[in-house]
């Protein structure tokens, strides 16, 4: 019974513990809740990670009822590949959150921390396993919904600011993708997505189709932070709670790319989106501006929360290069890098959840020094930044090796150099961080700390030992990466 | 896994080990340093106990495991990857003995931090010589990097930090830059990065591409110091005199000319490169590094930068004579890889010996030292001698096959450079050592004796090596010949 019913528990479960959360207010009843659901989360997306594992679908009939009328919940490895990315996160975030919100988030306010970030992680999960369009939608508006009230816990006041416009944004992106998928529901009469996929096929020719598309694509390119339209990410990453840093960088934005593969690729086909709609064109450019720029902004900040924030849309960049190739090498690059990526910023930003809540600041001027008191913390930040920059034998190796490749592949040496020349600049604004932690003396005034909580290395370590592990043995990583690839390219 | 490659993975495993061993028992400096001296004389014992084995023409190997599906971290013996890890092994315990003698007796700080890094960099240096394909090579490369940067800048002072900028920026730009695409293209056109013996390039490239790819590689591997890209190593000589003995004359510069002589016999193969004239240039610029190096040499006034530079040219004698494409000048470049070694880290130690004891570093100062520091600068003596190639010093060896190959394949221009560049050598050491011999200034009132005893022990077994590879190279040259394929 329990097993037949995983997917709908994988959403279900955060959603129901999100009110329940609530009731018992700031107490630790709640966090063990939510930390509980997080690794039943991640339980039960690894399990069906390991029954899809062979290359097989589960279809799933929300409330029994079949596919057309009914919604149906699908989940193919891509799907589950996903569901394990995010819910890993998930299940590291909520144990590290209980510490680390202590200092970040007002009294009064850290009762609403863990039902917020349980709807955000029901709705994430769901955009990922739902096969139909419009609750992909209804999904998306809870995650981001919950995501502006979680920006807005920051102690700074500008994280009000910060929020809002990420609201303003994402209102936008998500009322761009209603559209869209409105436009589709009027040409072929479905909001199952396989259904779609099936009845555009003769209709590629229409203008709505086109409109529909158009509209889609725009809309989660602005969820996905696609340079240009990224505005919203920096400010937002930088000026909410660490925690919830942590947890959006690494999976609010990689869901909004997931849907971007499932609608290019999977809905439309590549059929339609290359041969009509040269995809190719919209996305290389810009990710490829977004790749060099994005980087270059980052060498000159001084908080190094938001310095991270614009290497993350340098990084989003990197997979939209993968994806934009379509070719096999290109999206098995774009996906090993979604997971990498989630274990690079993930630990990152919790080493920096850690200095802030030792000395209240990520600037880079009163970060200076602090390694010698908090040696564990920036150990794992140099760790982390190496494997940013893509030292071997770290994931960011791994995931460099697979995009170079798929650009030699196709001969694009240009996109081969300017891949090498951002991360030769991650080089140089990593290593600021790294020169003024352990090079520079405390400032006078600074008082003097100690080491962060166990509660905030442990998760932090957890997962610079995944970046290793998995960037030494990436046979598996890899080669699901590479067979989802071999599928998306295939289905028409 | 069978007894061969359980050697192998130990001979990695130690020096990590030892890092651990150093890490745990940092509070007690005696038993720390005891540490490291195990560590390293297990280490040269578990190394020697491959050579039988690779001397009767076996390949010892092993396979750590896969990094992608067709990527492997593995690990094979042959014969230069022997020449390099013995000669890194036999010298790390000599440098331990003399890093303990230079430590306390110039009182540095984080002397636990200094030891532990310094074994991790023996433990990168021993995954390089071992290295059975460019990516494992690539992964023990990049680690080196920065495994050293710590020791570069352990001062922690501004200019340690700008040195470790250079240092770090050059090799890090050239690794990620040139060395990898290298490395992914050559992955991408053959389907594999495996060192075999002929190359496994020929038949995918000519002409300029190959030229092109061969350009990467080249300056991909800027530990190699080819110029314009030297640059990172007269700026890591502002880390204490261990480092650069070890690391910058041993292993880290040693690393970047095995790997160029590695990715041109087992990357690219002889026979692709003959012929081919986009491969030229190689010869030219080594050149070109040599002599320029070496005048500007001869024109610095601080003895450690003065070696610096000497290193410079000479690890493009290296690259030369691998660049002659001939047996026997491969022959040459692979001895020199040990020669100079010898004679290298020996002009350090008693360049350290003389800041430790006379706190002098300009070369200007040095007259009349030898009559204070008899063995230092005997030593000394004997290091230059190696440098300029004059019997009975091994660096005459290394040339002298380096001259017959390049006659051999009538490229007199190599010729020339060789000659010239062992006059500029001994204008540049002579003079050292004949001052130092000289009668003291009559105003010099230093009263100070040779320095700390483990020191002028560890250069005084340096100097004695340089000798004895002169009047015993059998196995170094038998192990060369190997590689070139002459039979043992």
């Amino acid at each position: 019974m329990i097993a037949n019913n995983l997917p709908a528990l994988l959403v279900v479960l955060p959603l129901l513990g999100a009110p329940l959360c609530l009731l018992f207010g700031r107490s630790r009843l709640a966090w063990l809740i939510a930390t509980l659901i997080g690794w039943l989360g991640l339980a039960i997306s690894v399990a069906l990670l390991l029954r899809v594992r062979d290359g097989s679908v589960l279809h799933y009939a929300f409330g029994g009822w079949a596919a057309p009328w009914g919604i149906e919940y699908v989940v193919d490895p891509l799907a589950a590949f996903v569901l394990v990315t995010v819910s890993l996160i998930g299940a590291l975030v909520l144990p590290y959150a209980w510490r680390s919100i202590e200092r970040e988030i007002e009294p009064e306010q850290q009762a609403l921390f863990f039902p917020l970030l349980l709807l955000c992680l029901a709705g994430l999960l769901g955009i990922v396993i739902t096969g139909d369009a419009f609750n992909l939608f209804v999904f998306l508006e809870i995650s981001s919904l919950s995501a502006y009230a979680l920006i807005s816990l920051g102690r700074d006041r500008r994280a009000l600011m910060a929020s809002y416009q990420y609201l303003i944004m994402g209102t936008i992106g998500a009322t761009f993708l209603i559209i869209g998928v409105g436009l589709l529901y009027s040409l072929t009469g479905t909001l199952n997505m396989a259904d779609i996929a099936e009845r555009i096929l003769p209709l590629t020719a229409k203008n709505t189709l086109r409109t529909a598309y158009a509209f889609i694509t725009v809309g989660l390119a602005l969820k996905l932070a696609m340079f240009p339209l990224h505005l919203w990410l920096p400010n937002a990453y930088a000026y909410a709670p660490s925690a919830v840093s942590a947890f959006l960088v690494a999976t609010a934005t990689k869901v909004a790319l997931y849907a971007m593969i499932r609608f290019i690729y999977s809905v439309f086909g590549v059929e339609f989106t290359v041969a009509q709609m040269h995809e190719d064109w919209l996305l290389i450019p810009f990710a490829a501006a977004g790749v060099l720029i994005a980087s270059i902004v980052a060498v000159f900040q001084h908080d190094i929360k938001r310095m991270l924030a614009y290497s993350s849309v340098a990084q989003i960049s990197y997979m939209l290069l993968g994806i934009g190739m379509f070719s096999v090498a290109g999206l098995t690059a774009s996906l090993i890098h979604f997971l990498n990526h989630a274990l690079i910023k993930g630990a990152l930003f919790f080493a920096l959840g850690a200095v802030f809540y030792r000395i209240a600041s990520t600037d880079i001027d009163a970060m200076a020094g602090i390694a010698r008191q908090m040696p564990w913390t920036m150990a794992a930040f140099v760790l982390g930044g190496l494997s940013l920059m893509g030292v071997p034998p770290t994931v960011g190796f791994i995931s460099k090796w697979y995009l170079i490749l798929a650009a030699i592949d196709k001969g694009w040496w240009l996109l081969v150099m300017l891949v090498l020349a951002s991360s030769l600049i991650s080089v140089i604004y990593i290593w600021r961080v790294i020169e003024a932690a352990y090079f520079k003396e405390r400032p006078a005034a600074a008082p003097s700390v100690r080491e962060a909580p166990l509660a905030l290395l442990i998760p932090t370590w957890l997962l610079v030992a995944a970046n290793l592990y998995f960037g030494v043995d990436a046979a598996h990583t890899a080669g699901l990466a590479g067979e989802i690839a071999v599928r998306l390219m295939e289905t028409p | 896994m069978d007894l061969q490659a359980a050697r192998i993975a130990l001979a990695l495993a130690l020096p990590f080990l030892g890092a651990l061993g150093i890490w745990l028992s940092g509070r007690t400096p005696n038993r720390r340093e005891a540490v490291t001296l195990s560590a390293a004389i297990a280490l040269l014992l578990t190394v020697l106990s491959l050579l039988p084995a690779v001397l009767a023409g076996e390949r010892p190997a092993w396979t750590f495991g896969e990094l992608v599906p067709g990527l492997a971290i593995a690990f094979r013996v042959e014969p230069l990857g022997m020449i390099f890890a013995l000669v890194a092994a036999l010298l790390w315990p000599i440098n331990s003995l003399y890093s303990i003698g230079y430590l306390r007796g110039n009182a540095e700080k984080h002397q636990t931090r200094f030891y532990i890094f310094f074994a991790l960099a023996l433990f990168a240096t021993m995954g390089i010589a071992f290295a059975d394909n460019l990516i494992t090579l690539f992964i023990f490369y990049e680690f080196l990097t920065f495994s050293t940067y710590p020791l570069v800048t352990h001062k922690g002072n501004e200019a340690a930090r700008t040195a470790g900028r250079v240092y770090l920026g050059i090799l890090i730009t050239t690794s990620i830059g040139l060395l990898l695409p290298a490395i992914i293209w050559t992955w991408s056109l053959t389907g594999t990065t495996q060192f075999r013996e002929g190359g496994i390039l020929g038949g995918y490239l000519d002409g300029p591409l190959l030229g092109l790819l061969l350009c990467l590689f080249m300056f991909g591997i800027g530990k190699a110091a080819l110029m314009p890209i030297h640059r990172w190593l007269p700026a890591a000589m502002v880390a204490p005199t261990p480092v650069s003995a070890l690391l910058h004359a041993v292993a880290v510069v040693k690393s970047g000319v095995f790997t160029v002589v590695k990715v041109l016999l087992y990357t690219f193969g002889i026979e692709t490169l003959q012929g081919q004239s986009a491969a030229d240039w190689l010869l030219y610029i080594a050149s070109f590094t040599i002599v320029v190096a070496s005048i500007v040499a001869l024109r610095q006034d601080n003895l450690k930068r003065r070696l610096a530079y000497s290193t410079i040219s000479q690890l493009s004698y290296v690259i030369l004579a691998a660049a002659i494409l001939a047996p026997l000048s491969l022959v040459g470049a692979a001895l020199h890889i040990a020669a100079h070694a010898c004679g290298k880290i020996t002009l350090f130690f008693a360049a350290g010996a003389i800041h430790t004891a006379a706190h002098k570093t300009q070369v200007s100062q040095l007259r009349g030292i030898g009559w204070r520091m008899p063995w230092t600068m005997g030593a000394f003596a004997i290091g230059s001698l190696s440098m300029i190639g004059v019997p009975p010093a091994a660096g005459f060896l290394s040339k002298w096959y380096m001259l017959v190959g390049a006659f051999e394949m009538q490229q007199f221009l190599a010729v020339a450079v060789i000659i010239l560049s062992t006059l500029l050598n001994a204008a540049y050491f002579v003079p050292i050592v004949f001052s130092a011999f000289s009668t003291p200034r009559p105003d010099d009132a230093a009263t100070h004796g040779e320095a700390p005893l483990p020191m002028v022990i560890a250069l005084c077994t340096t100097a004695a090596l340089t000798l004895l590879l002169f009047l015993f190279p059998r196995i170094p040259l038998q192990l060369a010949e190997q590689m070139v394929g002459y039979a043992p």
